[in-house]
């Protein structure tokens, strides 16, 4: 048992612990702690992804207590995945956070990384319940990062957020409560071996416990039509805040494709892939409506939001397929566009400090100061979202659409996925055009380019033409994420063991 | 007995989402309470309705309830607390920016 796996939840509790209690500390103490912890989550990711390289699978039982009766922290392929992405983006976010917007409020870098707590939690755990507590973890730190630096309009988006998600927490809670109720556990694993030998009359009970925990899981993934509130939230939040919470979204995702291919899969017997009438078409909802939005957005920040809502559409596409190519290309489309989405709220929030006019209002105002330099990242980030060769996006795209074609309804898919493409790429050429060429006379002095800021976005940008560069590494991990997925049974042993006897044992008692 | 737990939660589940309707954040508030009431009740079930017995166990009981839901609804009691006083501040703060008590911010 290796004491690395803990180390994603052990390093952001310590670190925002420490800078909740030293209140002497100036700024650059602060920052300087903060940096430090965040930066400390690449290698620790890095080397975590070396040991999972095999396909094996790390369990850490908490206080050693054996799996199904402790807690447990898995780290398989997905999980890793998961952990260096987030490792990447709040490095960039908090890089650009600490040219000022941290000081507008008080305690951000503590929330900060009590967010990556909650978040890397969530990616660890091997339970429901805990689950359930990590997302209680990363929803109560995103409240208050949302709130930073407090205004009107970010209150009232605030209240929306908190109410919907504390709804979604009751819901959580019910499905749960269902589900234990139904099998006498809440260890993935162990629900996974219990669910093909399930009661068939208690097989209705089970099936509304894993709908009801599908509907939270899609709140939190702002699939539609229950992702009405993410565009508002998101282009109220400050720039490096919005960019972190690239990565909250896509928790859901996660824990879509953690659960259902795990749990409810093919193997399950009554309850077999109960998911998959449902996602899909969802998905494709989410998708022409994400698109649609971006035409709408009269703001850059609203535009990225809407993005977020698109690309979401389009990973549950790729989910929502339950196949070994769906997962394939949802592992790598996650990855893509957390980072592209991350990278354009900081180049949102970047133009808006630069413009003396008009904030990152799609408007023809005074010509764009610096538009060389931001005009680049730009020109990369939009390429990116829009799904256009060379980048990322486009072999994100194709994966999924290769995943879909083989896939039933797949007239339909295809039609929805180009139509909405097509439709980003007219948002995106607009906003770009609006911003970059029609534009009035010169600006006055304009504030200099932050020379932090703009690395942070080009480290961004760089990872996803990394994703590209590499592109054979990356989507032969991607594959073998999804073979990893698609056969639950080397979890499940690797969590319980091979032995039964505990399991039958604690059966017998309920 | 089962039937009067079901029918408790029932109501405390159908008040808290008559309420969280209302679209003004007190009543918001105190439908979130109860919705969360509900969900306690019914967490704390999920291990089976047991009577006549231990609370946890004792030495040669041959039923006992099972511990687990207990603790998870001890947890949930500690999480949802925390949530309704962040919402109570929160709901206050809206109230003092933007001038009213309705969700959507403002006076409708």
């Amino acid at each position: 048992m290796t004491h690395l796996v803990i180390l994603p939840v052990l390093l952001p509790l310590v670190a925002g612990s420490l800078l909740l209690l030293a209140t002497g500390l100036g700024n650059g103490a602060r920052r300087a702690i903060a940096l430090v912890a965040t930066f400390a989550l690449l290698p620790v990711a890095l080397l975590l992804l070396e040991r999972v390289a095999d396909g094996a699978h790390l369990v850490y039982a908490l206080g050693d207590w054996a799996p199904p009766f402790g807690i447990v922290l898995v780290v398989d392929r997905l999980a890793v995945a998961m952990l260096l992405l987030t490792a990447v983006v709040a490095a960039a976010s908090l890089v650009y956070a600490c040219s000022g917007d941290d000081v507008r409020g008080p305690q951000y870098h503590a929330l900060f990384q009590f967010q990556l707590l909650g978040i890397n939690g969530a990616f660890l755990t091997g339970d429901l319940f805990n689950l359930f507590v990590f997302f209680e973890v990363l929803l109560i730190a995103s409240y208050a990062l949302l709130l930073h630096g407090l205004g009107a309009q970010r209150v009232g988006a605030a209240m929306h957020v908190v109410v919907l998600n504390l709804i979604g927490s009751a819901l959580f809670l019910f499905a749960v409560g269902t589900l234990y109720g139904v099998t006498g556990t809440l260890n993935l694993a162990d629900l996974a071996r219990v669910m093909p030998l399930l009661d068939p009359d208690l097989a209705p009970l089970a099936r509304s416990g894993a709908l009801l925990l599908l509907g939270v899981f899609a709140l939190k993934a702002a699939l539609l039509p229950l992702g009405f509130w993410l565009p508002r939230a998101y282009a109220a939040a400050t720039g490096a805040t919005a960019a972190l919470f690239a990565v909250l979204t896509k928790v859901g995702v996660y824990a879509i494709l953690r659960v259902y291919p795990l749990v409810f899969g093919p193997a399950a017997g009554e309850v077999a892939d109960v998911a998959a009438a449902w996602v899909l078409p969802a998905a494709l909802i989410t998708l022409a409506f994400g698109a649609l939005g971006v035409l709408a957005a009269r703001t850059l920040r609203a535009s990225a939001g809407w993005l977020v809502v698109y690309s979401v559409g389009t990973l549950l596409v790729a989910v929502g397929l339950f196949s070994e190519a769906g997962y394939a290309a949802a592992v790598y489309y996650t990855a893509h566009s957390t980072l592209a989405s991350a990278a354009l709220f900081l180049l949102a929030d970047l133009i808006a400090r630069q413009r003396a006019t008009g904030g990152d209002r799609l408007d023809v105002v005074d010509a764009m100061p610096h538009a060389t330099v931001l005009g680049v990242l730009f020109f990369v980030a939009a390429v990116t979202v829009a799904g256009l060769p060379p980048f990322s996006g486009f072999v994100g795209k194709l994966m999924v659409l290769e995943a879909a074609r083989v896939a039933p309804g797949a007239v339909t898919s295809w039609s929805v996925l180009l139509l909405a493409a097509l439709v980003v790429i007219v948002a995106v050429a607009r906003a770009g055009s609006a911003l970059f060429w029609r534009t009035g006379p010169a600006t006055t002095a304009a504030p200099p380019l932050d020379r932090r800021s703009v690395g942070a976005v080009a480290g961004l940008l760089a990872c996803v033409v990394g994703l590209v560069a590499w592109g054979g590494a990356a989507t032969e991990y991607a594959w073998s994420t999804a073979r990893q997925l698609a056969d639950p049974a080397g979890y499940v042993t690797a969590v319980l063991g091979t032995d039964p006897h505990a399991w039958e044992q604690r059966r017998g008692q309920r | 007995m089962e039937a009067l737990v079901a029918i408790a939660i029932g109501v405390l589940t159908g008040a808290g989402v008559f309420l969280l309707l209302r679209a003004r954040t007190f009543p918001v508030l105190l439908g979130l309470t109860l919705l969360s009431y509900g969900v306690n009740l019914f967490l704390f079930v999920s291990g089976r309705l047991v009577v006549a017995s231990s609370p946890l166990t004792d030495q040669g009981l041959e039923v006992y309830p099972d511990p687990i839901p207990q603790a998870l609804v001890l947890t949930a009691i500690v999480i949802g607390f925390g949530m309704t006083a962040l919402l109570v501040v929160l709901a206050l703060r809206a109230i003092r920016d933007t001038g009213g008590d309705h969700v959507d911010g403002g006076e409708r």
